[in-house]
């Protein structure tokens, strides 16, 4: 029995060890593979706590294994042991050797604690109002997250478009119950409080984008109701000048370009669909104006670029089809369902060609 | 000794409240509960604290607009007065005066009553003139939370030391019912402790501002 | 009297009403153990549910709906209705025993705290056959909860506050019973760890119950009663709830597992056959835990955004409760060193139990370093650490202790050899479930995910997951069947049947007789009936003649006041519904049946009665049963 335990404990210690070093997971999504400087903060303080923790572990392990497999009770021994009441220098070293670990984990602790929170570069506001440090404001709902760019005045849901190599600042908050923004791979997570807006800085590195293929998942990590697991969205990690470049089509998505009709005839008739059906909700110009508790659905502009349908379904028309006949199937509770009445064939083929129009000009 | 052995006043003990075992546990464990529903009432204060003033929109009343100091100050005082007299109920129940203790505790009753109409004619007045509600902020569900369920302990006090009364009118002090009227002022006491903090917290830093 | 009172009917009839009534702290801990034991089953049930739904990705075993209800039943269950009174029935069966006394200090309170508790738990699981159970999670953060649809989360919150004031009774009795009803000789230094865990582990439920009291209420209120403690419309604040529950919860987990030590350090002491090493260090570290326990809530929450001041100060203070942590591992394993180790099935879970809690406690301090928590929290690294504290600390203590003190409680062995069998399916499948999920976590897996899509690198770890939950509950079925097939056999083992039992419950003869000590003994020290053994007696020396014994009166009340507010939780939950007029007087007649039943306790006098010296001398040669 104690051999096995033993070799137990061994197995643990050593599948941890193996599987820590080797990394493992994807690099769109795994914490262990940090993207930037804020997620290699958190991993670096968390080899260092696992490192002293590992070394916590085989200390106690070989004492308990020795313990074990030494003072085992041989067959009809009925000798009394030696009762020991306790060693004072035992209990100092105890005490005094786990505090040295702890302070040793602490100072870092406390320095990274405070280096993540440091968002100060969101408060120096130039004359118009505007920052120089990237500022997205993130909004929250169920099940779908909304990414605004106050300085660059455009907005978008469900892909965040971020350039890689700077450190880009966020305000985030929820509108309808409480969610939490969370990019495994950039770094660690923050609420999304429904009463107050919290800051949070990411930082995502060019290489290390290349090698997700500039490409990471987000999640939601507070549980928000039955679709709380499906409210993922996407992380286009882009070099400054690809997302300088994607601002400005962004903004060239202005009202003008989102009324003019689609050259193809059946994306024309699914933007009348759209119009009749769709836009109370969703807006399709970058420059939504009207204020957040209007906006109760997805901005699509630039839809046709985007990664994923819905957060979770592939990017094709046929996807696309399936959840807008019955969103219900794939994200169960979301605020879509039954808003818009039943579709023919017809009208979700003319929809689903219009929507997946809807691209940013090259 | 046994819990229904007559006594006079020279064998009656010195704390006939923990004379007998289950006098000094139902002591100690009362105290305890005292303990637990000091952390009940600190909560209740944080929440209050947090959510002053916390109101939907300007139209709301808030702390400054309400709270009158007559008023309070004579519930604090009606208060204040009867957990003096349940000092005195208790003061002739160790001295084995059954008559008189009954005769104090008649009067922190009147006493306590009478602060239960003033609390009542308050919530009436807040609620009829200032629209200050319940239902109407969270401020107002602070408010009337932690003032309620103080309000709550009084009734339930109240009620307590009047069913002792009744109960032990026609036989009185014993082992046995000692520790209960004990406990029973020793509740009233800590009523009166929370309603000064509630005074304090509430009234008086609510009117500061 | 006595005997009138205890032999008048038979049967099973008389067996349910006696049980009923009963205010005997020991047929109370089989209550316990038997309410404890089936809610524990449930909530494993459920856990089986999940796992089987996390098995493979894109499952469709339950619906997202569903798998919520389930998750959240499954954590509040196992905590609430599981974990608490099983350890509840072994304070109830052993403490009073291992300090001598004749009860607990107040038995029928004792009664209406099992029956509070019992009433409370119904109340919340009758919400699955009623519309629906809670979804909000066993944290019911206050966003969430309030737009829950339904009336799961008003089950959550009535049957609750229903339990948690039993809960809070019986804390407060059993530290009234340890302050005042020790046998002559029991010094506060000479009691049994468990004794001494029990007493801080019911301090701990004295303050950190009403801050979850307050939290409940308010949330009531929101949700039937109209108020805006947590509508941000109506300016309130989620994050108040979320504090609350912390200030409540943490010290929660030190309420189970604070207990589970104590179990422990009974276990390692007696098949060791040394004496706990460090006794005085061992009582210091725990009340060092229990007070640091109130001083580390806000590490659950770290991502609020509560600030780095509020995250820095919160992550030292965490970091400092695995010291005295430390201390108790290291004087258990002193304590089995140099000893003459038996492995006897509570022995292994006790071996079992070092690495495994080593395990958790590590992973909690790592999760100490908030900026690392951003990372770990709310993902599956939680989840395998929790799971590690709480089932590597607390079920193999629940186990362990089970196997251990079965003698005691029912006078019969569980047998060792079913028993080795679930320690090692249990142990096995325990590692396999939840060591994996620390991965899984760090892979980037949220925690509570009704599924979990393709792709993400996240498919074999899940199914080694499940796999390992398919073992623990082999493992359960098993101790199952042996605990059915030792009470069908019913062999009776007699006194001190471990035979090295080293505290005063196993000076008993066995069954334990309902007065408990004939009469009073005197303890001598720690470990009073190994000292008494090594001198050669075989059982404890008395510490007062023989007199009358003075025992409580059974009681119908208690079940009578649980059940008046059982019935008004449903007035109070219904009454916001369209239509449903009857609610207000069922609330209305539900707490005049709670307050009745009060009053009519307070009038009533009720001395109890005596059991004459007499009896207790004819009943010298039987070890008087009932």
């Amino acid at each position: 029995m104690k051999q096995k335990l033993t070799k137990w404990r061994l197995f643990t210690v050593v599948g941890l060890m193996a599987l820590v070093l080797s990394g493992c997971g994807e690099p769109f999504l795994s914490t262990l593979i940090p993207a930037g400087e804020a997620g290699q903060t958190a991993y670096d303080l968390m080899m260092l706590s696992t490192w002293i923790m590992v070394g916590v572990v085989i200390v106690v392990s070989i004492l308990f294994a020795v313990a074990v497999i030494k003072f085992r009770r041989k067959k009809g021994d009925t000798s009394i042991p030696k009762q020991v009441e306790g060693s004072h220098i035992l209990e100092i070293v105890w005490t005094v050797i786990p505090i040295l670990l702890l302070i040793i984990l602490a100072i870092p602790t406390v320095i990274a604690t405070f280096d993540l929170a440091d968002t100060k570069a969101m408060d120096k506001k130039n004359e118009d109002g505007t920052t120089d440090a990237l500022v997205i404001n993130v909004r929250a709902n169920l099940y779908w997250w909304e990414f605004e760019y106050p300085n660059q005045k455009i907005m978008t849901s469900q892909d965040l478009v971020v350039p890689t190599d700077q450190k880009v600042y966020f305000n985030v908050k929820a509108s309808d119950v409480k969610h939490s923004f969370w990019i495994p791979a950039a770094g660690g997570k923050i609420d999304t409080n429904v009463e107050n807006v919290n800051q949070i800085w990411l930082e995502f590195d060019n290489e290390k984008a290349a090698d997700a293929d500039n490409l990471f998942y987000g999640k939601c990590a507070e549980l928000c109701g039955p679709s709380h697991a499906l409210m993922d969205f996407k992380v286009q990690a882009l070099p400054q000048d690809e997302f300088d470049q994607w601002v400005a089509s962004m903004q060239a998505i202005d009202a003008a370009a989102a009324e003019a009709a689609p050259t193809d005839p059946t994306a024309a008739a699914g933007q009348e669909v759209f119009n009749q059906k769709c836009l109370s909700c969703h807006a399709v110009t970058t420059a939504d104006a009207r204020p957040e508790p209007a906006r109760t659905a997805p901005n699509l502009a630039g839809f046709g670029d985007r990664e994923m349908v819905a957060g979770i379904l592939e990017h094709n028309e046929e996807e696309l089809k399936n959840w807008i006949e019955d969103p219900e199937q794939y994200k169960p509770g979301n605020k879509m369902t039954g808003t818009y009445g039943e579709l023919s064939d017809e009208e979700l083929d003319q929809l689903a060609a219009y929507l997946m129009g809807l691209k940013v000009e090259q | 000794m046994a819990a229904e052995q007559k006594f006079t006043p020279q064998t009656w003990p010195e704390s006939p409240e923990q004379a007998t075992l289950e006098g000094k546990n139902k002591f100690l464990g009362f105290w305890f509960f005292l303990g637990g529903e000091t952390v009940l009432f600190a909560s209740l204060f944080a929440t209050y604290l947090a959510l002053k003033d916390s109101v939907p929109s300007d139209t709301h009343a808030k702390a400054a607009d309400l709270f009158e100091l007559p008023l309070v100050f004579l519930m604090t005082m009606l208060l204040l007065t009867s957990s003096l007299t349940s000092v005195f109920a208790m003061y002739h129940m160790k001295n084995y005066n059954f008559k008189k203790m009954q005769q104090w505790l008649f009067i922190t009753v009147v006493l306590g009553l009478a602060f239960l109409g003033c609390e009542i004619y308050e919530f009436n007045h807040y609620y009829h003139e200032y629209e200050h509600k319940f239902t109407s902020s969270a401020f107002g569900s602070a408010f009337y939370t932690l003032v309620g369920f103080h309000g709550g302990h009084v009734v339930f006090g109240l009620s307590w030391i009047i069913a002792l009364m009744i109960r032990n009118a026609k036989r009185g002090l014993n082992l046995y019912n000692a520790p209960k009227f004990y406990l029973a002022s020793l509740y009233w006491h800590f009523i009166d402790v929370v309603w000064v903090f509630i005074f304090t917290v509430v009234y008086l830093m609510g009117m500061v501002g | 009297m006595s005997t009138i009172a205890h032999t008048q009917k038979k049967g099973f009839a008389g067996t349910v009403w006696e049980y009923l009534t009963t205010v005997d702290h020991k047929k109370i801990a089989i209550l316990y153990l038997l309410a404890g034991g089936f809610f524990f089953i449930v909530g494993g049930i459920e856990a089986m549910m999940i796992r089987i739904q996390l098995a493979v990705p894109n499952n469709d075993f339950v619906s997202a709906g569903l798998f919520n209800e389930i998750i959240t039943m499954h954590g509040t269950t196992m905590i609430f209705l599981a974990a608490m009174p099983l350890l509840f029935a072994f304070m109830n069966a052993v403490m009073p025993l291992q300090i001598g006394a004749r009860d607990v200090a107040f038995p029928f309170i004792n009664a209406l705290g099992f029956w509070l508790f019992f009433f409370g738990g119904l109340f919340l699981n009758l919400s699955w056959f009623l519309g629906g159970a809670p979804d909000a999670g066993w944290t019911s953060y206050a966003s969430l909860s309030l737009a829950s649809e339904g009336h799961g989360i008003d089950f959550y919150a009535l049957g609750l506050q229903i339990s948690g004031f039993g809960t809070l009774m019986g804390g407060i009795n059993f530290l009234v019973t340890i302050i005042n009803m020790r046998a002559p000789g029991m010094t506060y230094m000479r009691m049994p760890l468990f004794t001494w865990t029990t007493f801080v582990a019911s301090a701990l439920i004295l303050f950190a119950f009403p801050p979850l009291t307050v939290g409940l209420f308010m949330l009531i209120f929101d949700r039937m009663f109209g108020s805006g403690f947590f509508d941000v419309s109506m300016g309130g604040n989620t994050i108040i709830w979320e504090h609350f529950f912390w200030i409540f919860g943490h010290p929660e987990v030190y309420i189970l597992v604070l207990p589970a030590f104590g179990i422990f350090s009974e276990i390692f002491p007696t098949f060791a056959r040394k004496r706990l090493f460090g006794y005085s260090s061992m009582v210091f570290a725990t009340v060092l835990i229990g007070f640091l326990g109130f001083m580390v809530w806000a590490h659950h929450m770290f991502t609020t955004g509560l600030g780095p001041i509020a995250n820095a100060i919160f992550a030292v203070a965490t970091m400092a409760i695995a010291v005295p942590t430390g201390i108790k591992i290291f004087n258990w394993i002193l304590t089995i060193w140099g000893g003459s180790i038996e492995f006897t099935v509570p022995m292994l879970y006790a071996v079992a139990f070092i690495p495994s809690f080593v395990m958790g406690g590590v992973t909690g301090v790592m999760q100490a370093a908030a900026p690392a928590d951003y990372q770990f929290h709310d993902s599956y690294f939680i989840v395998a650490h929790f799971h590690y504290v709480i089932v590597g600390g607390i079920v193999l203590g629940l186990l362990g202790g089970a196997h251990f003190y079965w003698p005691l409680m029912f006078g019969t062995m569980l047998s060792e050899k079913l028993g080795k069998i679930t320690f090692v399916l249990f142990l096995v499948g325990f590692h396999l479930t939840f060591f994996i999920q620390h991965f899984l976590g760090l892979m980037g897996m949220p925690r509570r995910v009704w599924t979990f899509l393709e792709g993400q690198g996240l498919e074999t770890g899940n199914l080694i997951s499940s796999i390992g939950a398919a073992f623990m509950a082999l493992g359960i079925i098993v101790l199952l069947v042996n605990v059915v097939i030792t009470q069908k056999n019913n062999v009776q083992v007699g006194r001190d049947p471990w035979k090295d039992g080293r505290t005063l419950e196993w000076a008993l003869p066995s069954p334990t007789p309902y007065y408990n000590f004939k009469q009073l003994p005197l303890v001598r020290g720690l470990d009073a009936f190994w000292i008494e053994k090594l001198e050669g007696k075989t059982e404890m020396t008395p510490a007062e003649p023989i007199g009358d014994i003075h025992m409580p009166n059974n009681s119908f009340m208690p079940f009578v006041i649980s059940l008046g507010l059982f019935i008004a939780a449903f007035g109070a939950m219904y009454h916001a519904d369209e239509g449903k007029g009857w609610a207000i007087p069922v609330l209305i007649i539900g707490m005049l049946i709670t307050f009745g039943a009060m009053l009519y306790r307070s009038i009533k006098d009720d001395h109890g009665y005596h059991i004459h010296k007499e009896e207790l001398l004819d009943d010298a040669g039987k070890g008087g049963t009932h």
